[in-house]
């Protein structure tokens, strides 16, 4: 592993019967950046999530993720990993509080030392007034919010958050956005952030790829590619042109 | 191991403060009253009856009252008990996006099926533990009779063989839960498997063993040709579990019956035997009589569960 790296992947295939969801993918991200990971639906950005975290097993190429291959060592890299999934689900019945105590104990933090947390992070997400509401009666927002107070329970030393601001309204995506880059600065987290909306992830990315089809077609920031051009499939394309062909449609 | 813990901790509690188990455990305590009750006035109205039996306290459980013992009441209703509680165990989760978080905390995988079953298992020795010991207390307080030792130590092997029969059921509907994706589907597919089971698998062994060795009931039918016909139409409903429990918990609950096989099969010497001595099996010989279908029982039960497994393990997490 080269220093100061938190996620290199070399290759890294997942095929599905005959259709190919990520294709050679060869990926590095720094510690301490957010890395704004960029693909129209069914890119492949989700099972690139879930190669890494250990929860589907690659086709081809390998990984590492804090310096552990989450092949072989799922638990250990699962430790250090915060999954926020898109679509976030909750048990209905639980309210805020005993859906994090839920985490906690997945995570091994005991009754005492998960009761201090809990209030913090609600305070953090901004959900201190609805702590002993039911999840069922939760927004899209306050579901968003809980989750991510969920995913920081553990401590983590990456956040994989996948398409966070989906569903929200603008106001809603625009606190989200402002948290994340907020968690970045305060606590050193390395941020992996996929989503379709290049506008909102801009933004807050240190660096981003864009993903086509199951092919990394760009890396870097964003304003070394708006001035590069790059291929897909047979064609060069500049970055708004790219923007334009497939991203505009969702 | 902290996940199989946090997860059965939240199973178990989710269980037993659910709706459908209040409503499963009133449905059977109510009809363990009513069978317990016909069968302590039974008892009452044949005392001699009593005196002639040296287990009369289990004859609560294995005395037909008007309709059935609890005995027969377990054999047919205990599989719908494991049914309701695993039929949407993970399809559920997955549905809501539980599942996917769940496993994405640094727990094994296998934390959430073993977690799922473990609390089920639980659920279903908790309610019936303590259905036992009510339908105990009321026989105590009707008849008047006291268990012995013995009958203690046959009722906790029924309690045993129970518990392993109603998981099986359980570790089907929980297999189901993992393959179908909608809850109604899961739910229709373990009822469905219940009705033939346990209806349909006699009414087949009877057809099958008619369609091998036909018996004419108008003619004089060869005595080897009716012990095929019967030997067969046994050996095709051992493929109900209902009957393997049947069968299983026979001598146990019962020890004036000394064999799991009906009376023409019975060999000559099994037959004087029954009919000369008729004094009850002691409980080794009891144990020993039931052994092979405890085993084909509880390997039936460990059979499912490692399917439903192997089938989690090995699926995408996104299907
Ligand atoms: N379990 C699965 N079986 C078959 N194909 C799948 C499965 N999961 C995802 N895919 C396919 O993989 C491709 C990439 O999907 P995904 O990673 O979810 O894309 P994204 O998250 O970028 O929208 C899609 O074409 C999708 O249909
Ligand atoms: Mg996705």
């Amino acid at each position: 592993m080269e220093i100061g790296m938190i996620i290199e992947t070399t290759e890294l295939s997942k095929r599905y019967g005959h259709q190919t969801a990520v294709k050679d993918l060869s990926l590095r991200i720094k510690e301490g950046e957010i890395f704004g990971f960029l693909g129209p639906n069914g890119a492949g950005k989700t099972t690139t999530l879930l190669m890494l975290l250990g929860l589907t097993q690659p086709s081809g190429g390998s990984a590492t993720v804090c310096g552990l291959d989450p092949v072989r060592m799922a638990r250990e890299v699962k430790r250090h990993v915060g999954y926020l999934p898109e679509n976030v689900g909750f048990y209905g019945d639980m309210d805020a509080v005993q859906s994090l105590e839920y985490v906690a104990a997945l995570n091994g933090i005991g009754n005492k030392g998960a009761r201090e947390k809990i209030d913090d992070l609600l305070d953090l997400v901004g959900l201190k007034g609805d702590a002993r509401k039911k999840t069922g009666a939760f927004s899209r927002g306050m579901k968003q919010r809980l989750g991510i107070a969920e995913v920081l329970m553990k401590d983590p030393t990456v956040l994989f958050l996948d398409e966070p601001t989906l569903g929200l309204d603008p106001e809603g995506a625009i606190q989200m956005i402002g948290l994340i880059q907020s968690l970045n600065q305060s606590r050193n987290i390395t941020v992996l952030l996929s989503s379709h909306n290049l506008s909102q992830v801009q933004r807050i990315s240190h660096r981003v790829g864009i993903m086509i089809a199951g092919s990394l077609i760009a890396e870097g920031s964003i304003d070394a590619l708006a001035e590069a051009s790059f291929g897909v499939g047979e064609k060069e394309y500049s970055l708004e042109e790219v923007y334009l062909k497939y991203f505009q449609e969702v | 191991m902290q996940g199989l813990v946090a997860v059965f901790r939240k199973e178990l509690q989710d269980q037993l403060s659910s709706y459908r188990f209040v409503i499963l455990f009133a449905l059977i305590a109510m009809v363990s009253f009513i069978t317990s009750y016909m069968a302590a006035v039974h008892m009452r109205e044949n005392l001699e009856s009593l005196t002639a039996t040296r287990f009369p306290f289990l004859m609560l459980f294995s005395t037909p009252g008007v309709m059935f013992s609890m005995v027969q009441f377990v054999a047919f209703f205990g599989p719908l008990i494991g049914l309701v509680s695993g039929f949407d165990a993970i399809n559920r989760e997955r549905a809501q996006g539980t599942l996917i978080k769940v496993i994405s905390q640094p727990v094994y995988r296998d934390a959430v099926i073993n977690g799922k079953f473990l609390a089920g298992v639980t659920t279903i020795a908790i309610m019936f533990t303590a259905i036992l010991l009510v339908i105990s207390g009321f026989g105590l307080s009707l008849v008047g009779v006291v268990p012995g030792v013995e009958e203690i130590l046959r009722l906790f092997i029924y309690l045993v063989i129970s518990i392993f029969y109603i998981a099986f059921w359980l570790g089907l509907s929980i297999l189901f839960s993992i393959l179908f994706k909608s809850i109604a589907t899961s739910a229709l597919a373990s009822v469905a498997l219940w009705i033939f089971l346990s209806f349909f698998v006699s009414l087949g062994a009877e057809v099958a063993a008619n369609t091998v060795v036909p018996i004419d009931r108008k003619n004089e039918t060869p005595p080897e040709a009716v012990l095929q016909h019967a030997r067969i139409q046994e050996a095709v409903s051992l493929c109900s579990p209902m009957v393997l429990y049947s069968n299983a918990t026979a001598t146990i609950i019962d020890p004036m019956r000394k064999t799991t096989r009906s009376i023409i099969l019975m060999g000559p010497m099994e037959e004087l035997l029954s009919t000369r001595f008729q004094n009850p099996l002691a409980l080794g010989q009891s144990l020993l009589v039931v052994f092979p279908h405890m085993i084909a029982l509880i390997a039936i039960t460990v059979i499912c569960f490692a399917i439903s497994y192997a089938v989690f393990m090995l699926q995408e997490v996104r299907t």
